[in-house]
């Protein structure tokens, strides 16, 4: 039973099997992760603070703030990405479908192929747009069709009527915007159930970025998005849900927390922080 | 203060005031150094041209007079005519020597290069084996042969002796595969026997080879690895790639351009050694290493190459010998070249950004 | 991650935990990749040791003494060894070609790294010039008897008429020869030298050019007392390990030198050098002489390691801190 084939207006609830489970008693049905961060170092420095932001199902999910805030830091958590940065340390725990995918047992590995992500800089690899594409299903030893779910991820990054012609040429043969269309179409070829996208248009033109920004909110209806962006107008536009965050420097250091939480909406109409408030003024006006 | 009170200093017009004076010392001595740095540099440029010019002169007479019977001939006798003979077991020789040594080498090199560029890039272990890399580098292809000779040519050596043991360890083909002389377990069971009593061998051309290729291999494998952005390697990860996943799926493939231009030098290099083959597979006059005769591939004897061809030939008297050397030459060089340029080739076409 | 959450994540989308296959080549390579890389250490030390071991049978019956023994006979009751005169012909020859060598192999990459020719002229001249490193020692050989010593011989016959009684240009030139010898081993080894000062000559910081021309310098001011000095410690690395590339050259020494086991100051002398020695006696050696051959081995093996790795070391010295160099 494909859950998230079937996932429309209304967030689709759990199994009953995952809620009764001891492991995964506490969670609410509709949140896909638990973001609990404590505190998150670089070696000595504390980057992260107090962060917890739940990601629910079937939404865009925003974080914002001022650069150094630490919103890159946290969305690198979801998958582990982290991880490559020799002195991170992780007190807290993030829990994917009720699983601390900071356990020790858990496999990062296993992880980043159920939890996509499109980087700030576009990367296809140095192959055919179709390999490109078809990367992630032969990773996983994906039985079915390949050139079908190949056109349907290219069709899903809305890049098919584009490439269609010249699925052999070089993924590097293509301007920006279309690289990151590319670099879409790989991740969602596998259908993962969480698309990460860590400031996925602060490289494109305005004219890609709206793209990308339409494909975003088609998108959502299928997986569910964590989205970086410094761009508020983006995250107004786009996102369901918001998280703000700032830079402490009270203690010398810079460490990022989150101040505030909620419905994009109320976030952006009435901010009850006063921090919020300072920063979206200052921005706005 | 009276300075002030004489008026203003002349100044001589703006237009001279800039200009180069070709009469000042300064200038011609930059001119001279400069005339002389770029004469040196073409003058360093003609022995290569010369020696073109040379093999292409003595060689290509040895083709016009006797056509491509030297691809086709042994060669020849004290005795023989001039015009008669040519080096085709040398060939073969060159080529199966140094086929073997690359299929030692590029695995070693490149799997060594993958641990330096993608597992452990900057601990006191890489560190140390850059360094063992570079020396070896500089190591003397004779010493190379030295090496051969006394690991894998003597009989007592630990090649030899290892060997010895495995050869003791398996069963006669006759006993496992009843009436089947030709099979490949036969030959590699009479290579094996041979191999253990030592002695010259392709084999230890082969390995003298490798040693020379090895530190080229694992030195421009590391830095093609290198080369490749840290974003592809973050968007494989970020996919779920293992470790080897990512390296096997996308650097590998992405620096393969410069990897080959590695192997291709290293290739180039041990075409045209000497030293190490005279100690290893010294020369003959009438075997090649792959012949009709079972069990027809034979590594396990002495083997004739280019370079020691051309090595005897120069020092015989006989006009027709000597000859057949420069053609030989021109033959070598010509493969050398072709695979030196090529791979400079390789590596300009996958570097279009400039250096 | 739990078997009940895996069991649910199967029904979702298309993602799979690596296959069993997977996760063996994962360690394959792992393992398999670490082993070449030491064993790249192990090489090394494993060809000095053999190399060293093979010299021992001399060592124990007659110590060290044909390091200092002059005589190289091989008729006779009792062969004298004396590996001396290979010595000396070893650096001197060596010596002598890299003069020649350094002159025009720093001179080539002050030309080509300093903007003389334009970018496409640099790079065909670049190429030439590491092309002459990929001629096979023995058609150098060749071409040195052939072209080289002809060319040579009437000025050199010159030099020995005229100053004969300086040492230096004492006598004629016969045949094989330091000079010819000399003149082709530089030409083997002004690559190395050229590629690697060009090496430290680019990677002089391009603000420290535009200090001195905003000062007022010349180009070859610039170059002499800024860009230069600069790169003095790799330049000199350069040199040092086109020093060790010359020690080991066999081929055309064997085919140039003349394999005549006497030392002589004189240029226009035949003479021999530890490789060359080595290579010419081998084919025809009785087990005895192949032992002396290998202890020859060990002392050229002894030489080359040390003067090779001072220069790699000077290298890595000159490279400390150099953004993007490797460690």
């Amino acid at each position: 039973m494909n859950t998230s084939s079937a996932a429309t207006t209304t967030a689709p609830v759990a199994p009953a099997s995952l809620l009764t489970h001891p492991q995964t008693q506490h969670v609410p049905g509709n949140i896909v992760i638990d973001v609990h961060i404590k505190e998150l170092y670089y070696g000595k420095f504390k980057a992260v603070r107090d962060t917890r932001i739940p990601i629910e199902r079937g939404t865009i999910t925003a974080f914002i703030g001022p650069s150094g805030c630490g919103k890159s830091t946290v969305l690198r958590c979801l998958n582990r990405m982290n991880d490559l940065i020799h002195e991170f340390r992780f007190d807290g725990n993030i829990n994917y479908r009720g699983q601390n995918i900071y356990h020790k047992k858990v496999d990062p590995v296993v992880v980043r192929r159920h939890i996509g992500m499109v980087f700030q800089q576009p990367n296809p690899f140095h192959m055919s747009i179709y390999d490109n594409v078809a990367f992630g299903l032969r990773l996983n030893h994906f039985k079915g069709d390949i050139h079908a779910q190949v056109e349907k991820s290219l069709r899903g990054a809305a890049i098919w009527d584009e490439v269609k012609d010249k699925l052999k040429t070089s993924g590097l043969a293509l301007s920006g915007g279309q690289q990151q269309r590319l670099c879409i179409a790989r991740a969602i070829a596998t259908e993962p159930e969480v698309l990460l996208m860590d400031e996925p248009c602060s490289a494109l033109d305005p004219i890609a970025t709206r793209k990308i920004e339409e494909l975003m909110t088609e998108l959502k209806t299928k997986y569910t998005i964590a989205i970086v962006t410094h761009n508020l107008q983006q995250a107004a536009r786009v996102a369901d849900k918001t998280g703000f965050m700032f830079v402490d420097t009270s203690q010398g250091g810079r460490t990022g927390y989150l101040v505030e939480f909620g419905d994009t909406r109320q976030i952006f109409d009435e901010p009850r922080e006063q921090r919020t408030k300072e920063y979206l003024r200052g921005v706005f006006s | 203060m009276s300075a002030l009170s004489h008026g203003p200093v002349p100044v001589p017009p703006a237009s001279k005031l800039f200009f180069r004076s070709y009469g000042s010392p300064r200038t011609l001595i930059s001119m001279g150094l400069s005339i002389l740095a770029g004469a040196l540099t073409l003058i360093a440029c003609v022995p290569l041209f010369s020696v073109l010019i040379m093999l292409l002169i003595r060689g290509g007479s040895r083709i016009i007079h006797s056509g491509l019977t030297m691809f086709t001939s042994l060669p020849p006798g004290a005795m023989a005519k001039m015009g008669e003979g040519g080096f085709s077991n040398a060939l073969w020789g060159t080529l199966v020597m140094v086929g073997l040594a690359a299929l030692l080498s590029v695995p070693f090199g490149i799997l060594g290069a993958i641990f330096l560029a993608e597992y452990s890039p900057a601990s006191r272990l890489s560190t140390a084996v850059r360094f063992a890399a570079k020396v070896l580098t500089g190591l003397p292809s004779i010493l190379a042969g030295v090496f051969a000779y006394a690991a894998v040519v003597i009989p007592d050596g630990p090649f030899a002796r290892g060997a010895g043991v495995l050869f003791r360890l398996l069963p006669h083909p006759a006993a496992a595969l009843p009436g089947a002389p030709a099979s490949m377990y036969f030959q590699l069971y009479e290579n094996l026997g041979a191999v253990s009593k030592g002695g010259f061998s392709a084999i230890a051309g082969a390995i003298a080879l490798s040693v020379l290729m090895i530190p080229i291999v694992i030195l421009t494998a590391e830095q093609a690895l290198r080369m490749v952005p840290s974003k592809m390697k973050q968007a494989a990860v970020g996919m779920g790639c293992t470790k080897a996943q990512v390296t096997w799926k996308v650097v590998v493939p992405t620096a393969l351009p410069g990897i080959l231009t590695g192997v291709m030098l290293a290739i180039a290099r041990a075409a045209g050694e000497t030293a190490p083959l005279i100690f290893t597979a010294l020369a003959s006059d009438y075997l090649f290493p792959v012949d009709g005769h079972p069990p027809f591939v034979h590594l396990m004897r002495q083997t004739a190459s280019m370079a020691v061809f051309i090595f005897n030939g120069s020092a015989r008297p006989q006009a027709n010998l000597i000859e057949l050397a420069w053609a030989a030459s021109l033959v070598l060089v010509l493969l050398v070249l072709v695979f030196n340029i090529g791979g400079q080739l390789l590596s300009r076409s996958s570097r279009p950004r400039g250096r | 991650m739990t078997q009940i959450a895996v069991d649910q994540m199967k029904t979702l989308g298309y993602a799979r935990p690596p296959s069993l296959w997977d996760r063996t080549v994962d360690l394959t390579t792992r393992s398999l990749a670490r082993t070449f890389a030491v064993g790249v250490v192990l090489l090394l030390a494993y060809v000095v040791y053999v190399i060293g071991w093979s010299a021992v049978p001399v060592i124990r019956e007659h110590g060290f003494n044909y390091l200092l023994s002059n005589t190289w006979d091989t008729n006779g009751d009792t062969p004298q060894y004396g590996l001396l005169p290979a010595i000396l012909g070893t650096l001197y020859s060596s010596a002598l070609a890299l003069l020649i060598a350094t002159v025009f192999g720093v001179a080539i990459a002050i030309f080509l790294s300093q903007d003389f020719v334009p970018r496409k002229l640099e790079v065909v001249l670049k190429n030439i010039v590491e092309l002459l490193a990929a001629i096979p020692s023995v058609v150098y050989g060749l071409w040195g008897i052939f072209v080289v010593v002809p060319l040579i011989r009437p000025f050199c016959n010159f030099l020995g008429d005229h100053l004969g009684s300086f040492p230096l240009f004492h006598g004629n030139l016969a045949g094989p020869g330091l000079l010819p010898a000399a003149i082709v081993l530089a030409i083997m080894v002004l690559p190395t030298i050229s590629a690697v000062s060009y090496d430290a000559l680019s990677s002089v910081h391009p603000r420290l050019k535009e200090g001195a021309l905003g000062l007022g310098a010349t180009k070859w001011e610039t170059i002499l007392k800024v860009i230069v000095p600069t790169a003095s410690t790799g330049i000199f690395g350069a040199i040092v390990l086109g020093f060790g590339r010359a020690l080991g050259e066999t081929m055309a020494l064997a085919m140039l030198l003349g394999n005549v086991n006497q030392f002589r100051w004189s240029i226009f002398s035949p003479g021999n050098t530890l490789a060359a020695l080595i290579a010419n006696n081998f084919p025809e050696a009785d087990t005895d002489q192949v032992k002396v051959l290998l202890f020859a081995g060990m002392v050229l093996l002894a030489i080359t390691l040390v003067v090779n790795v001072i220069g790699a070391g000077i290298i890595q010295f000159a490279n400390r801190g150099r953004k993007g160099a490797v460690q």
